[in-house]
């Protein structure tokens, strides 16, 4: 009885208290697991502490997957959250759905905050823009693929980390293998091994400017560049070079970790997780390797990752609410605590100079290597892609190369197939925006 | 004779209300609107649309894929249905048999009921671990490489055994309850006119066991088809890839994941109509063959 005093008494506060203050709630869907949803509940904190008119409340969603499906499922009931968190392969869903968002550029300038495309890193301003160069999602969680490598590993085997694929292949790879290491996996193949394949050695990924420019795109992967590429990656295998542990992420982090596999590639948001685990190794990481026979001018990739939308249909209050956070959330300081927390890149200049300042990369310099990448020179296509059903074209890709690396089928039937199923998904996600 | 019944018209239907809106709005309605999108190609966010016919239908139809989904779907639920009823039948036909210590063997074989299949799935991906699961280990020790996820087949074999392995309990509480109804003058009878208890079990207990045997297939085939969902997706560990897949999960892949509304409408259209037809067919051509006593 007492306790249930207490509690009516403790309501009553928390309401009065609510009263008194108002504040404009928001809430923040996202797919941050673990320790990275315990940064994105730190953020939150940050914020709700920083000032008093605003609460933001994150949820926690599940995969990139089910917080989209989640997200759609409750706009279309009319219950969407005020930001929404949307993964590189769903942005041409979330994009094409005019309406569905308002573009962060709008939000923010309607709300008297200042905006300039050139505060942000060369590398992610146009991900999530639309063919105008108008950015309608903010860069949040921005990663891209690197390569991690076990260092006493390399030691063992006497060698340096591959600049080239070449390298790795001639050099790098029968050394490590002679060392009694399992010298390569990976964690994403449509990701790191064909999207910013596609980036890393500027070739065109589909026709229409990569996708921005219209619907009616064709995808481009069935090129030579990249069956040369996977018809190594295959022999590699053969030759117990490289090893597939399935289409799983952590599969295939799992052996790097255990000290098994000795080069990793996998996200430079990958960092700050692998930094707090105990490895047995110490371990680093650098730039991802080319073809010198592709290109000899290698230049940035693609960022990966995520981005927060503004769901529309939100009270200009509660709009308000989320331009201020967006503000906040681009500070410098806060993109620092994040990309020290997590190893995702800082997205803004003023945040990188930051942690450059404060000596962050002469403590942990493998935490520089992805905004490195990602401000290498660019290219014709390297901006970004924009293709709709891509969560399908990737599963389309998965299963093609995991037959591949199975022996199920052959390089030039299983890149005839995703072109041709890509191209087919393609049509059929046009047919949609009509 | 007198005839029961009510004296007013309406209270029947009132009673009859409840039941009757439950099923139209869990079943009929979303049945309904299924049919409706599987016409159109839509925006998932609901601002576009386009009429498309029969389009999603001749797509599913003519693609090489859905085919081979299609094809192990069948397999699939042809041997996870073979082996949880042939394996249920034969530990309730031993169980049956034991006299003493009767119910900790019963409780034991029935323990299994309990786990939910996502439950049951992850089991499975920690017994076939591929570095150190010990079923991996068995596996090996055998000469049998199993990649679980990464090879197709033992992909296929995991997710069997792991789908038989929830079941056979299920059916091991029905098959004993058939087995303990059979009237123990008949078996004793029986037991005059064969000595061969082998040859007693399919002349006699076999055909009293139909009735049970085949209120069990059909749910055994909708388990296999439908249930079995939480199995896959934590044995594909949500990423298809090159993993089998049932027909029901790929409804999920491409609708859930991938947001083809219209797509996956078709597909789940498609399996309905398959249930139908497997349904008339099992009313129609298999019940007519047990008799119920």
């Amino acid at each position: 009885m007492k306790n249930f005093k207490l509690g009516v008494s403790v309501a009553a506060l928390v309401m009065a208290a609510n009263a008194a203050f108002a504040e404009t709630e928001i809430t923040w869907w996202h797919a941050m697991g673990g320790a990275l949803g315990e940064t994105v509940n730190e953020i939150a904190e940050k914020f709700n502490a920083s000032q008093d008119d605003y609460t933001i409340t994150p949820v926690f969603k599940g995969t990139y997957e089910e917080t989209l499906t989640a997200g759609i499922a409750a706009f279309r009931a009319g219950e969407q959250p005020n930001v929404m968190q949307v993964f590189d392969a769903g942005a041409a869903t979330v994009i094409g759905a005019k309406g569905a968002t308002v573009p962060v550029q709008d939000l923010l300038s309607d709300n008297g905050i200042d905006f300039n495309i050139e505060d942000y890193i060369a590398g992610v301003r146009y991900f999530y823009a639309d063919s105008d160069g108008k950015m309608i999602g903010m860069p949040f969680n921005s990663s891209t693929p690197i390569m991690y490598y076990n260092m006493d590993a390399l030691a063992a085997a006497g060698v340096e980390p591959p600049k080239t694929w070449e390298e790795f292949q001639s050099t790098t790879a029968p050394a490590l293998k002679e060392a009694g290491y399992i010298p390569l996996s990976q964690s994403h193949l449509p990701w790191i091994f064909t999207e910013n394949f596609h980036s890393r050695h500027n070739l065109p990924f589909a026709t229409n400017n990569n996708g921005y420019d219209g619907t009616d795109t064709q995808i481009l992967v069935n090129n030579d560049a990249i069956k040369a590429h996977f018809t190594a990656v295959s022999e590699w295998k053969e030759n117990g070079m490289f090893e597939w542990y399935g289409t799983g992420w952590g599969d295939n982090q799992t052996p790097f970790e255990e000290g098994k596999v000795a080069i990793w590639l996998g996200s430079s948001g990958s960092f700050g997780g692998l930094s707090k685990k105990d490895l047995p190794f110490e371990f680093s990481a650098t730039l991802l390797p080319y073809w010198e026979s592709v290109t000899t001018e290698p230049t940035q990739t693609f960022i990966g990752g995520a981005s927060l939308f503004a769901m529309a249909g939100k009270s200009a209050e509660e709009n308000k609410a989320t331009a201020e956070f967006f503000r906040f959330l681009t500070s410098p300081e806060i993109q620092y605590f994040w990309h020290a927390e997590t190893g995702y890149v800082p997205i803004t200049n003023a945040a990188y100079d930051l942690a450059k300042s404060d000596g962050h990369y002469d403590r942990a310099p493998a935490a520089e290597v992805g905004i490195q990448q990602l401000s290498l020179p660019g290219g014709d296509n390297t901006k970004g892609y924009r293709m709709g059903f891509y969560v399908q074209i990737r599963d389309v890709m998965n299963r093609e190369y995991g037959r591949i690396l199975t022996g199920e089928t052959s390089v030039e039937d299983a890149f005839a197939t995703i072109e041709k199923e890509a191209n087919e998904l393609l049509a059929r996600f046009a047919k949609t925006q009509g | 004779m007198k005839s029961a019944g009510f004296t007013t018209r309406w209270l029947p239907i009132l009673l009859l209300v409840p039941q009757l809106s439950i099923i139209a709005i869990f079943f009929y309605w979303p049945a309904l609107y299924a049919m409706q999108s599987s016409f159109y190609l839509q925006d998932p966010f609901g601002f576009g649309s386009t009429f498309v016919g029969l389009e999603n239908y001749s797509s599913l139809l003519s693609s090489s894929e859905y085919m081979k989904v299609t094809r192990f779907t069948v397999v699939f639920t042809a041997l996870v249905t073979f082996f949880s009823l042939a394996l249920a039948l034969l530990l309730a036909v031993k169980a049956d048999n034991v006299l003493r210590g009767a119910k900790t063997y019963r409780t034991l074989l029935m323990w299994v009921y309990a786990v939910a299949p996502p439950v049951a799935g992850f089991i499975g991906v920690m017994m076939f671990n591929q570095s150190w699961g010990p079923l991996t280990e068995l596996a090996r020790s055998i000469g049998w490489d199993f990649k679980l996820g990464v090879n197709f087949n033992d992909t296929a074999s995991a997710m069997i055994l792991v789908s038989v392995w929830k079941q056979v309990p299920v059916n091991f509480i029905f098959f004993l309850s058939g087995l303990q109804s059979i009237p123990k003058s008949v078996r004793e009878a029986a037991l005059i006119d064969n000595r061969s208890s082998f040859g007693r079990f399919w002349d006699v207990t076999f055909p009293l066991l139909a009735p049970t045997g085949f209120f069990l297939l059909i749910i055994n085939i909708t388990y296999s088809l439908f249930d079995t969902f939480g199995v896959i997706d934590t044995m594909v560990k949500g990423e298809p890839g090159n993993n089998p897949m049932t027909l029901v999960y790929k409804v999920y892949v491409d609708g859930f994941r991938g947001n083809d509304l219209g797509g996956s409408s078709a597909q789940s259209v498609i399996l309905m109509v398959l249930v139908l037809a497997l349904t008339i067919f099992q009313f129609r051509l298999v019940e007519r063959r047990i008799h119920y006593t």
